[in-house]
């Protein structure tokens, strides 16, 4: 196992290109040519030691490999890009794109991160102990090629069009979520415990879409099928009762909205229309 | 400047010259017959392989269209940054480049004239801007008329002279090269949203014209006006299965206008428009190219660029505005259209070739099969209609495949075989020797144009010379298809008016080059006649006044204009 310790020299002001920043990287190189990774801070090249101090210790043959950095990163982005294995722990703020293309491994970050987390991810674990921005799971700028695979738990809220075009895997949002949670949905499961901002699973063609807390309303394109006991989420059981809808149904979708009935009384009306 | 290639086995198909080993003199941007060892500057290209620079004559690369899809896709851009390296400037890749990287692009590949395929008049200005701002080639621009309503009207009257006064007019005011149609009449019913013209005796309702007569009618006129280039067409139902009949039915449109065995109609990206089946039946769908073939074999009046495909991801851009609709119905993938007044329509949808889809295979197999199963490559032309069969590095890759079964195999072996079933590729043994592609890539297009002093290495040409590191005499093209693909994509010399532009993978020299456009010299009074109707035409339906549509010569960076004297 290799234990690999970065903290933060100075705060700094021009975003922090952070790519190179992954165990795969790490992992071929041996501390001194970790030292001398070219990163982009604003327009200038710089080495990596120039804002990280870097030790490493526990070097032992067995294992992988654990990254910790420590610092106030939330001008940094794209750490753990395209990972596939190993451990990445934050420990402060992050900035953009967390653990984007990544393949394997586990990220996790105490503080709240920005937008574009798991972006276009397709194995793997992300924590975020705080909150996170937009487009959490979703595909990047004009792709339609989201989350495919891997899990992603929140416990804080989440912002807007989180799990865009997603298409495999799990999120977990502990808190609520902003507008258009699932929209574009080809597969996979989102999990708000919160409340949701609204518009859920807008465009969705397949996947799930579960709201636990309150929704104010539920999109006119998306129709009630049933009231259901329980939902699966992975290998977790969320007791319900839950209303089920079918939609989106402008895009001929076939995806499921769960939206919990406990805590929406005013979808009622709902009801007498179940077939 | 002086120049001497030295040494390099040439190819020059219109010169006779076929893979000899002699010098190649260059004088101020011009191949002469002999130039003063003392000063000029000397290439050392033994076992070297010599060409005219390349010519892609349908292309889409500069324009509205163009630039609309470089918004539509973000991702096109982020996945394939280009970056500053001395002179080269910074830009972005993939399927629609930005203008530096598109010739550069062009300049790596050894080539050195493109003509833009598609462009409304009313949009022209955006096109040259664009043009204006691509370097290392030549470039001229196709404006299409196919949809026009002066043309659709003066023809349904009957009134050819009138129609060809219009379009030079036209021609000479925005600084166009060539009749381009697309999709006649089909495109203007559809904009009324009475679907796509598939019968070429049906009506365009509000002309009370059919896209036969259009296409006779723009064949008499490019005749009529002399123009270099003969009548350049996107027939109608483009990519549709049994669409075969109709480019049949196009071509033979036109046959009795041939007085002199001269050529008469150009079909572009005829690989789109040769497929069997029945109409809207996909499952029936086949290769179309051994009917096309044949008939065009026997008629020396067609000729045609290939619009081959590539399995990549690549972005579909025309002015045929009810096609692109038809595409997003069938990808369901984001799109966009445009309605150009008075001239016609436009749309964008990206597309991923794949290789284990049915249809897509099969269009993969027609294009090679056209070129492979024609007689006469002087009327052949290399392309892939850059963007729409796929982006413009993949010419080489086009070559590989003509050149070697093998790698044609590699391919058909990958393809479902109820795909494989439906074409005749596996059957066709064929392989070009470096004088087909010499041909195919150079001297037929340059000669399809009516530029005489480009695609060949004579004396008074324009010193536009690729320079390839590959030994044609040492090489088997049939088993290292891969160093062909190799040496293709990246020239060892790009030679553009006499200067190195491009050596070793590197960019040496960033200037603009000449804008080719014809002017049609017509009569006073027609001229004047033309002048008063189209004020009035702009005061009732166009957006613009007709003294901001003119683009005056001065706009140019470097114009090239070609005087031409016409019938009328």
């Amino acid at each position: 196992m290799r234990e690999i310790k970065l903290s933060l020299k100075e705060p700094f002001i021009p975003p922090l290109d952070c790519s190179v920043i992954n165990t795969d990287n790490f992992y071929q190189n041996s501390l001194e040519e970790i030292k001398a990774l070219k990163i982009w801070r604003g327009n200038r090249e710089v080495s990596l030691e120039d804002v990280f101090s870097i030790h490493e210790e526990n070097i032992s043959e067995q294992g992988d490999i654990k990254i910790y950095i420590e610092g106030d990163l939330s001008k940094a982005r794209r750490i753990g890009q395209g990972m596939s294995f190993g451990e990445i722990i934050i420990k402060g703020n992050y900035g953009l794109y967390l653990g984007a293309h990544m393949k394997g491994g586990k990220i996790t970050v105490y503080g709240d991160c920005g937008s574009w987390v798991g972006v276009e991810m397709e194995g793997g674990f992300i924590e975020v102990k705080g909150n996170v921005g937009d487009y959490l799971a979703s595909s990047y700028r004009g792709t339609t090629k989201g989350m495919k695979g891997g899990t992603i738990l929140v416990n804080g809220n989440c912002g807007v069009e989180a799990c865009g075009w997603m298409s495999g895997g799990i999120v977990k949002v502990m808190g609520n979520s902003g507008i258009f949670p699932g929209i574009h949905m080809k597969g996979g499961i989102i999990y708000v415990k919160g409340d949701c901002a609204g518009r859920a699973g807008a465009n969705m063609i397949a996947g799930r879409v579960i709201i636990n807390g309150k929704v104010d309303d539920i999109l006119p394109s998306f129709k009630i099928e049933e009231v259901r006991g329980s939902v699966k989420v992975g290998d977790e059981k969320i007791e319900g009762p839950f209303y089920v809808f079918v939609g989106d149904l402008s895009d001929e979708g076939d995806g499921r909205l769960f939206v919990h009935v406990n805590n929406n009384p005013h979808l009622k009306k709902y009801e007498e229309y179940i077939p | 400047m002086e120049l001497i290639i030295k040494n390099g086995i040439v190819y020059d198909p219109l010169n006779g010259v076929k893979g000899e080993a002699m010098d190649i003199y260059v004088k101020d941007g011009k191949i002469v017959e002999k130039a003063d060892g003392s000063k000029a500057q000397v290439i050392d290209a033994t076992n070297m392989l010599v060409l005219p620079g390349g010519v892609d004559m349908h292309t889409h690369f500069a324009g509205p269209k163009v630039n609309l899809a470089r918004m539509l896709r973000p991702e096109d851009h982020y996945k394939d940054p280009q970056r500053k390296r001395g002179v080269r400037r910074c830009g972005t890749g993939y399927s629609i480049p930005s203008v530096f990287t598109t010739g550069y692009w062009y300049a790596e590949m050894g080539f050195t004239l493109a003509f833009e395929a598609a462009n409304p008049p009313l949009k022209m200005m955006h096109v040259q801007d664009e043009l204006n701002d691509t370097p290392l080639i030549d470039k001229g621009a196709y404006p299409v008329f196919g949809n026009n309503w002066y043309v659709m009207e003066s023809l349904s009257k009957g009134k050819i002279e009138e129609c060809a006064a219009y379009i030079a007019w036209v021609l000479s005011a925005i600084k166009g090269y060539a009749i381009k149609v697309v999709d006649p009449g089909s495109v203007e019913e559809w904009k009324w949203g009475k679907g796509q013209i598939g019968d070429m005796d049906k009506q365009v309702e509000n002309f009370g014209i059919t896209p036969k007569e259009i296409v006779r009618g723009l064949a008499k006129v490019a005749k009529l006006l002399n123009l270099p280039h003969h009548l350049h067409i996107h027939t109608n139902m483009l990519g549709n299965p049994g669409n075969s009949e109709v480019t049949l039915e196009t071509m033979k449109a036109v046959k009795d206008l041939v007085t002199n065995g001269e050529l008469l109609i150009h079909m572009a990206h005829l690989q789109f428009h040769s497929y069997g089946g029945k109409e809207k039946d996909w499952n029936s769908f086949r290769s179309g190219s051994e009917e096309i073939m044949k008939y065009i074999n026997k008629n020396p009046y067609v000729s045609f660029d290939m619009g081959q495909i590539a399995f990549t991801d690549t972005t579909t851009m025309t002015a045929d505005g009810p096609f692109e609709y038809n595409l997003y119905e069938i990808t369901k993938n984001k799109w966009m259209n445009a309605d150009i007044e008075f001239e016609t329509g436009s749309g964008i949808v990206p597309i991923e070739y794949k290789r284990d889809n049915f249809v897509h295979s099969i269009m993969w197999a027609v294009g090679l099969e056209l070129a492979l199963l024609s007689k006469d490559l002087w009327r052949v032309a290399l392309s892939t209609d850059h963007p729409n069969g796929a982006p413009l590095t993949f010419y080489p890759r086009v070559i590989s495949w003509l050149m070697s079964k093998k790698a044609r195999e590699r391919v058909l072996k990958l393809i479902p075989s109820s795909a494989r079933s439906k074409t005749l590729l596996g059957s066709i043994d064929r392989e070009f020797n470096f004088e087909e592609i010499a041909i195919i890539t150079r001297a037929s297009p340059a000669k399809l144009l009516g530029l005489k002093e480009k695609g060949h290495l004579g004396i008074g040409a324009d010193a536009d010379i690729a320079i390839y590191d590959i030994n044609p005499k040492a090489l088997d093209p049939e088993r290292d298809y891969r160093k062909i693909r190799k040496a293709f994509r990246f020239a060892k010399y790009t030679i553009k008016d006499g200067k190195i532009v491009y050596k070793d993978n590197e960019i040496i020299e960033h200037f603009i080059a000449k804008t080719y456009w014809v002017n049609p010299h017509i009569r006073e009074d027609l001229y004047n006649y033309i002048n008063s109707e189209l004020e009035r035409n702009f005061d009732k339906y166009y957006t613009v006044k007709i003294s901001n549509y003119k683009i005056p010569e001065g706009y140019l960076v470097k114009s090239k204009r070609i005087d031409i004297i016409t019938k009328l």
